[in-house]
C-alpha cells in the first residue's frame, strides 16, 4: 500500500535562517495527522511545501508514490484549507465551491458544489459572499471547496485558529467526522495541543524545524522523548530528570506511603471541575497537582506528595 | 454646527473663486456674442450652442472620444503587465514605481517633442530602421493619429499603472494560492481571480487616462500635424486664430459634461470611488 505522503529529509533555507532542518515523515492514507508546534517550528513551511506553494532547497516530497518536487500546486492532488479561509471575494459560496470543478471541465460541476454544501449544512447559504458569511460558515465553505474535489490529501492550516473557542471545540468533532466520512487523508497544523491530542491519529511535534517526536497522543502525553514534547503537551513537574503529570499526583494530609515527599501547599486555585494544587516540597522543588474539586485542603497546610512509578517519564 | 460652518467657509470660498466664477463666466461667454477682434459682447444668444450640432463639430467630438477610448485601452494593455509585475517583484517594489514616475520629472512638452524626434522621418525610429536595412525610404510615423495615440498612451501610463498597482499591492496573496490549489493554471488564475479583483484599480485607471486624453490638445497639436483635430484643439482655435471666444465657451461646455458624464459612468462602481 503506498503512502499517501512520504517526506524525504526535507531541507528548506530563507535567506538567513533554516526553516525545515532535516524533516522525513510518512502519512497513511486515511488518517487524521498534526503538525505540533510552536511559531515558528517550521510546520507552515512543512505544509507550504506539501501543497507545493514552495520549493524544498533539499530532500524530496512524493505524493501517492510519485516523486512531486517540481509539480506545481495546481497539479498537485493535494487541497489546502488557508488559515484565513482564501475564499473568493466576488463569488458566492457556491462559486466558490465550484471554481476547482470548472477548472476540471466536470460537467455537473453545479449540482456537485450544491451536494458539497449541503453535507456541511449551508445549503441555505449558496448565493451568499464571503463578506456575508460567518467565520465558521466560511470555514465549511472553505472545507467543501477543497473536499468535493476529492484529493488525495487534505492540507488544514492551523483551521481551528480565527473561531471563538465555543466554535472551537464544536468544530474539532465535526472536523473528525468529516474525515471519517469521506476517508480523506487529512494533515492539519497547529500550535494548539488540545486541538492536536483531541483530533489526531497521530501527532507530529515540532519544534525549530525538526521534529521531535511522532507518535499516538497517547503515546505522545504519556512517554513524551524529550523535555520539549513533554512540556508542550500538558505541564510537567520536574523532579531531576523524572517527570509527573500534575492529575498523576496526589496530595494527602496523611503520608500515604514511605516514598511519599512532605511539604507545604502555597496556594489552591479553584478551576470550576478540578482543584489546581500548588505546594513546595521540603527541598524547595515547586509541585502542581490537579485533584477533583471537592478535596478539602487549606493553604499553608503540611501535606504528604506521591505518585506512581508508572506515571513517570523520563526523557532525553 | 457652527464651527462646520466657519471651518468649510476657506474651502467652500477657495471653490467658489476659483471654480464656481470661472465656470460662470465660461457659461456667460457662451452665450453672447463675438466681437470683432475678440471678446465678447451683446446680444444674449444660444446660436453657439445650436453650432455645437454641425456635423463637423460631431466628427471632432466622435474622434476625440474614440482617441481617448484606444488610448485607455492601450494604456490597460500595457498598464496590467507593468503593475502585476512591479507588485510581484519584492524588494524592488519601490526601485520599479520610481522608474515608472521618472518621466513627470520632465516637462510634459518637452517629453511630447521627444516622440517628434523618434517618429520623424529623418528620426530614431526611421534612421535605425534604415541603416539596419529593414527599409529604404522612412516611414511616415509622424503627424497622424498613430503618432497621437504613441504620445497619449507615454504620458498617460502611469496614471493607469499607479492606482491599478494600488489596488493589486492590497489583494491577499492567500487567494491566488488558492486558485492555484484547486487547479488553475497561472493564466486561468489572472482570468479568473486576478482581474476581477483588480475591476477598482482598473476602473479607476481608466478615469485618470481618458478624461484627461478627452481634452487633450498638445499631443494632438504637436503630434498629429494639424490633421488629428481634436476638441482641445478645437477650443485652442475658438480662442486664438478664430477669436470666436463665445464659442469656443460653448465647445469647453461641451467638453465639461462629457467629461463629467464619463466621470459618472465610470464611478457607478463604489470601490473605484474609494479608489479615486
Amino acid at each position: 500500500m503506498t503512502q499517501v505522503l512520504e517526506l524525504r529529509d526535507i531541507v528548506k533555507d530563507y535567506p538567513g535562517h533554516r526553516a525545515v532542518d532535516g524533516v522525513s515523515l510518512a502519512l497513511e492514507r486515511g488518517k487524521l495527522y498534526s503538525l505540533l508546534g510552536p511559531s515558528g517550528c517550521g510546520k507552515t513551511t512543512t505544509l507550504r511545501l506539501v501543497g507545493g506553494f514552495e520549493l524544498p532547497t533539499s530532500g524530496e516530497v512524493w505524493l501517492n508514490g510519485e516523486l512531486v518536487n517540481s509539480v506545481p500546486p495546481h497539479r498537485r492532488n493535494v487541497s489546502t484549507v488557508f488559515q484565513n479561509y482564501a475564499l473568493f471575494p466576488h463569488l458566492t459560496a457556491l462559486e466558490n465551491v465550484e471554481f476547482g470543478l470548472r477548472e476540471r471541465r466536470q460537467p455537473n460541476a453545479r449540482a456537485q458544489a450544491m451536494e458539497a454544501l449541503d453535507r456541511v449544512q449551508l445549503k441555505a447559504r449558496a448565493g451568499n459572499r464571503p463578506a456575508q458569511l460567518s467565520g465558521g460558515e466560511k470555514q465549511r465553505v472553505a472545507l467543501a471547496r477543497s473536499l468535493v474535489l476529492q484529493p488525495d490529501l487534505l492540507l488544514l492550516d492551523e483551521p481551528l485558529a480565527a473561531l471563538d473557542p465555543n466554535l472551537r471545540r464544536h468544530m474539532r468533532a465535526e472536523l473528525k467526522e468529516l474525515q471519517r466520512a469521506t476517508g480523506i487523508t487529512f494533515l492539519l497544523i497547529t500550535h494548539d495541543r488540545e486541538e492536536a491530542l483531541s483530533m489526531s491519529d497521530q501527532v507530529t511535534v515540532m519544534n525549530r524545524g525538526r521534529i521531535e517526536q511522532s507518535g499516538t497522543p497517547q503515546q505522545l502525553y504519556r512517554s513524551p522523548a524529550t523535555r520539549f514534547v513533554a512540556e508542550f503537551l500538558g505541564s510537567v513537574n520536574w523532579f531531576g530528570a523524572v517527570g509527573v503529570r500534575p492529575e498523576h499526583t496526589s496530595v494527602t494530609r496523611a503520608r500515604s506511603a514511605d516514598s511519599a515527599r512532605a511539604g507545604a501547599v502555597t496556594s489552591l486555585l479553584f478551576l470550576g471541575n478540578s482543584l489546581q494544587v500548588h505546594a513546595r516540597l521540603t527541598d524547595g522543588t515547586a509541585v502542581i497537582s490537579d485533584l477533583p474539586a471537592g478535596t478539602e485542603l487549606a493553604e499553608g497546610e503540611t501535606v504528604w506528595i506521591d505518585w506512581n512509578r508508572t506515571d513517570e517519564m523520563r526523557v532525553r | 454646527m457652527k464651527l462646520r460652518f466657519w471651518s468649510l467657509l476657506p474651502a467652500r470660498l477657495t471653490g467658489a473663486l476659483l471654480l464656481g466664477i470661472p465656470l460662470a463666466v465660461i457659461i456667460a461667454y457662451s452665450l453672447l456674442t463675438r466681437g470683432d477682434y475678440g471678446g465678447v459682447e451683446q446680444p444674449w444668444t444660444l446660436d453657439n450652442w445650436a453650432r455645437l450640432a454641425d456635423p463637423l463639430y460631431l466628427a471632432i467630438v466622435w474622434r476625440s472620444v474614440w482617441i481617448a477610448g484606444v488610448a485607455t485601452l492601450l494604456c490597460a494593455a500595457a498598464g496590467f503587465p507593468v503593475a502585476l509585475f512591479i507588485v510581484r517583484s519584492g524588494r524592488w517594489r519601490n526601485v520599479w514605481l520610481q522608474l515608472v514616475l521618472l518621466p513627470f520629472w520632465t516637462s510634459f512638452l518637452i517629453r511630447t517633442y521627444a516622440w517628434i524626434f523618434i517618429l520623424r522621418d529623418t528620426g530614431l525610429v526611421n534612421t535605425a530602421l534604415t541603416s539596419l536595412g529593414l527599409i529604404h525610404k522612412p516611414l511616415p510615423l509622424l503627424y497622424n493619429d498613430g503618432a497621437v495615440l504613441a504620445g497619449l498612451v507615454y504620458n498617460y501610463l502611469p496614471f493607469f499603472v499607479l492606482p491599478l498597482y494600488a489596488t493589486l499591492e492590497k489583494l491577499d496573496t492567500a487567494l491566488p494560492e488558492a486558485a492555484a490549489d484547486l487547479g488553475a493554471t497561472p493564466w486561468r488564475t489572472l482570468r479568473r481571480v486576478t482581474i476581477p479583483l483588480s475591476l477598482p484599480g482598473i476602473i479607476a485607471g481608466s478615469v485618470l487616462v481618458f478624461v484627461p486624453c478627452l481634452g487633450a490638445y498638445l499631443t494632438p497639436d504637436l503630434l498629429g500635424g494639424g490633421k488629428t483635430v481634436m476638441i482641445g484643439n478645437l477650443v485652442q482655435n475658438q480662442f486664438t486664430s478664430a477669436r470666436d471666444w463665445p464659442f469656443g465657451s460653448a465647445v469647453s461646455m461641451a467638453v465639461l459634461m462629457l467629461s463629467a458624464l464619463s466621470l459618472a459612468a465610470f464611478l457607478r462602481h463604489r470601490t473605484a470611488r474609494e479608489l479615486l
